[in-house]
């Protein structure tokens, strides 16, 4: 009784004062086409939050300006496509020549972002470390670093967007529950998939991410065990940056206007909440988290039919999770995910 | 060598999945990919305006007399990200200021520009200035609402009279300011009127009216609302500045089939929502208002702007032939934007006065308030409020990238 009440179409509970009121029927008519519309979106989410899981579980250090790296990579990608002929219209490509100027996109945009990243950590980093300065001198380095790198291309580009490049026209694959699954989600969500599981395996199976969870779990004794510290360090930055580099192919993919000065700023908040959540410094949990946060995002929209309400529903669960789990969902330490 | 076969693998597994999208991507479109109905109306552009041949002209009879310090300025945004409609404007303004003293020798008005940078906690210690200075008798601005909102109570001090040509919020003629007047209709008339442009020429039945979180659009969107009825009830949503995936939004509408899509807002969010609207198969009209309405717009929407129409209480100034031309030579070369005309002929107004004698702030304000003359733009006579008695509202819309008028529609 009360869910036939529940599903009624365009049901309004809490009607009266214009702040607040529910759509039932619209959260249940469209609940596949936002999961997997939230599942993209997360799906770039996790990249970006890789970056800042991995830093954090070497480190212990938020690296704020994390949001930069994705935004140079983020204007890396939009002038190489706008080099190779990509405008306001889909391109005439075949398959081959298409892939292929995506990847070279993406190849040049992780370089940029790797590079920066490194830059970042030899400039703003490194030197604190030398000279043993406090936690707090870390974070507000990378707040500062962050605002840098933003109003240099601020300085460089302007307030405005660059204008939209649209990779390829969108076609509906085929259809899940009454949702149309489009090839570009399809594209983004196991892109995304396949390098995060690349990392994973890279991090607990390989030498060198042995010796980055070694550092992870007790660095004094990693370096007495022969590892080095400073090496880690750097490729941990490194790769966070070519994660960040791949997320900006995906993110211009969906929203071929993003690139602004200011475009990883919000999305650098939700993807760090995304590790938060999942567990800062596990990289399964950056995975989760990133997923979760987008899909939720989407249902807090279409329930309220306010997108204002979008972040304050994803913040809510935040931190109703937060507080049963206070390590978040999978737990914190990069070193002993390898469950 | 383990390095280089994890990178093999992970450009190999991207490759893969990215050439499963170009396979889908070759495909030719297939029907039914989503909402919204087809045959998209051809509403043809105008190329020519109806201008009364007595429009107030700036140069006057050339006999004007006036002290050489007699000083108007133009008080709003030159920098920052809102800059285009402030040089728009005082292009406009400065063009007005030239002809003037060209044509009277005897009468050289001064011109001050003064940068607010469209923000109203910048607006108010700049017009502090621009009042303080007793030779300015007359101010062109402030260009946005919030801003003026911000700093009428400071001219109305200073019974400093201002003309903006292109603040819209109607609750500014509500705070019994005497020396307030603006130069186009308010959101009251254009939510209205771009309500009749949906259900009339747009052919709409079913209509979606998406707003942002400013006061601009949650104003607008209401005004339109009303107007609309039941034709929008039950497809409403509400976006927030500087979202950028509207993916939630998108689905609503698809699923809604409606003609039109109307976004109250600004072109920063209705770019990305009318090209994230388009890749999902919404092949109906996307329909903004003044704040959609500029070259941005069409520049970060892609050709998925093809679809968008406009409407805007300003007049298109680039079909007046001998502003546009006049206008060129004041801009560098560009044509004239979005409130160049009502920059001009606010700007003309305020000559006149000087012209006519006024030789002081109250007696420019008397001038302005008993002021029934017609412009380029439109007829100007102002109720004690501020508001004019008639109002004019056009439509534009995307026609190969660029955005060219339809007409009056309102």
């Amino acid at each position: 009784m009360l869910v036939t009440h529940l599903l009624a179409r365009g049901q309004v509970l809490a009607q009266g004062p214009d702040w607040i009121s529910f759509d039932v029927g619209a959260f249940v008519d469209q609940f596949w086409s936002n999961t997997f519309d939230g599942l993209t979106y997360g799906a770039i989410y996790a990249l970006i939050a890789m970056g800042y899981t991995m830093v954090y579980g070497v480190l212990q250090l938020i690296n704020f300006a994390h949001s930069e790296v994705f935004i140079v990579g983020a204007y890396a990608l939009f002038f190489t496509l706008a080099a190779l002929g990509f405008g306001p219209s889909a391109p005439n490509l075949n398959v081959f020549a298409l892939v292929g100027d995506l990847v070279l996109a993406m190849l040049v945009a992780m370089l940029a972002a790797g590079a920066i990243a490194i830059l970042l950590e030899r400039v703003a980093y490194r030197p604190l470390r030398r000279r043993k300065a406090p936690r707090l001198a870390f974070l507000i380095t990378a707040i500062g670093a962050s605002f840098a790198i933003q109003y240099a291309i601020f300085a460089w580009r302007g307030p405005n967007p660059e204008p939209a490049l649209i990779m390829f026209r969108q076609q509906p694959v085929f259809e899940v529950f009454g949702a149309i699954i489009y090839d570009q989600q399809i594209v983004i969500f196991v892109a995304a998939l396949v390098l995060m599981v690349v990392v994973d395996q890279f991090v607990n199976r390989t030498r060198l991410g042995r010796g980055l969870r070694a550092v992870a779990q007790d660095p004094d004794t990693a370096t007495l065990m022969g590892v080095n510290r400073e090496r880690v360090i750097t490729l941990t930055f490194l790769i966070g940056g070519f994660l960040a580099g791949a997320a900006a192919l995906f993110y211009v993919m969906k929203v071929p206007a993003g690139v602004q000065y200011n475009g990883g700023f919000i999305l650098g908040i939700k993807a760090f909440a995304a590790a938060v959540l999942g567990g800062i410094g596990n990289i399964r949990g950056a995975l989760i988290g990133g997923l979760l946060l987008g899909v939720i995002g989407n249902y807090g929209q279409t329930l309220f039919g306010n997108a204002q309400w979008t972040d304050v529903v994803a913040f809510v669960v935040l931190v109703g999770i937060l507080m049963v789990r206070p390590t978040g969902l999978l737990g914190e330490s990069l070193g002993k995910a390898r469950v | 060598m383990l390095r280089s076969r994890r990178a093999a693998v992970l450009a190999g597994g991207v490759a893969l999945t990215l050439a499963l999208a170009g396979c889908a991507a070759n495909q030719e479109p297939a029907p039914g990919g989503g909402g919204g109905a087809g045959n998209r109306p051809d509403i043809p552009a105008v190329t020519t305006l109806p201008v009364p041949a007595d429009a107030a002209n700036p140069a006057g009879n050339g006999q004007a007399a006036c002290a050489p310090t007699t000083t108007l300025a133009y008080a709003g945004a030159l920098t920052g990200s809102n800059a285009q409609l402030g040089v728009n404007i005082v292009n406009g303004v400065q063009l007005a200021v030239n002809q003037h003293n060209q044509n009277n020798p005897n009468c050289q008005v001064q011109l001050k520009k003064f940068d607010t940078e469209g923000t109203p906690d910048r607006a108010p210690g700049i017009v502090t200035q621009v009042a303080s200075e007793k030779d300015t008798i007359g101010v062109i601005g402030l260009p946005f609402s919030g801003e003026s909102k911000a700093t009428g109570a400071i001219f109305q001090q200073a019974g400093l009279t201002h003309l903006s040509p292109s603040a819209t919020n109607p609750d500014l003629t509500k705070n019994g300011w005497t020396t307030f007047f603006r130069a186009l209709a308010n959101d009251n008339v254009q939510g209205p009127a771009a309500a009749k442009f949906m259900t009339g020429k747009l052919g709409a039945t079913k209509v979606c009216v998406i707003q942002d979180d400013s006061d601009y659009g949650t104003g607008l969107a209401k005004a339109t609302n009303d107007a609309l009825g039941p034709v929008a009830a039950d497809c409403q949503d509400k976006v927030t500045t500087g979202q950028k995936d509207f993916a939630a939004v998108v689905s609503k509408v698809v699923a809604a089939q409606p003609q039109v899509v109307f976004y109250a807002g600004y072109y920063a969010e209705g770019a990305p929502l009318d090209q994230q609207l388009s890749t999902r198969g919404f092949q109906g009209v996307f329909l903004g208002p003044d704040g959609v309405k500029d070259p941005e717009f069409v520049k970060l929407a892609g050709d998925a702007s093809s679809n968008a129409f406009f409407t805007c209480p300003c007049t298109p100034g680039e079909l007046v032939p001998q502003f546009a031309d006049a206008y060129k030579g004041v801009s560098g070369g560009s044509a004239p934007g979005t409130y160049s005309l009502e920059g001009y002929d606010s700007a003309t107004i305020l000559l006149k006065a000087i012209d006519s004698g006024a030789k002081d702030r109250a007696a420019v304000q008397n001038y302005v308030k008993s002021y029934d003359a017609p412009g380029f733009s439109k007829q100007f006579k102002w109720d004690p409020s501020g508001e004019l008695a008639t109002t004019k509202v056009f439509g534009y819309k995307v026609e190969n990238g660029q955005i060219v008028p339809v007409g009056e529609i309102g």
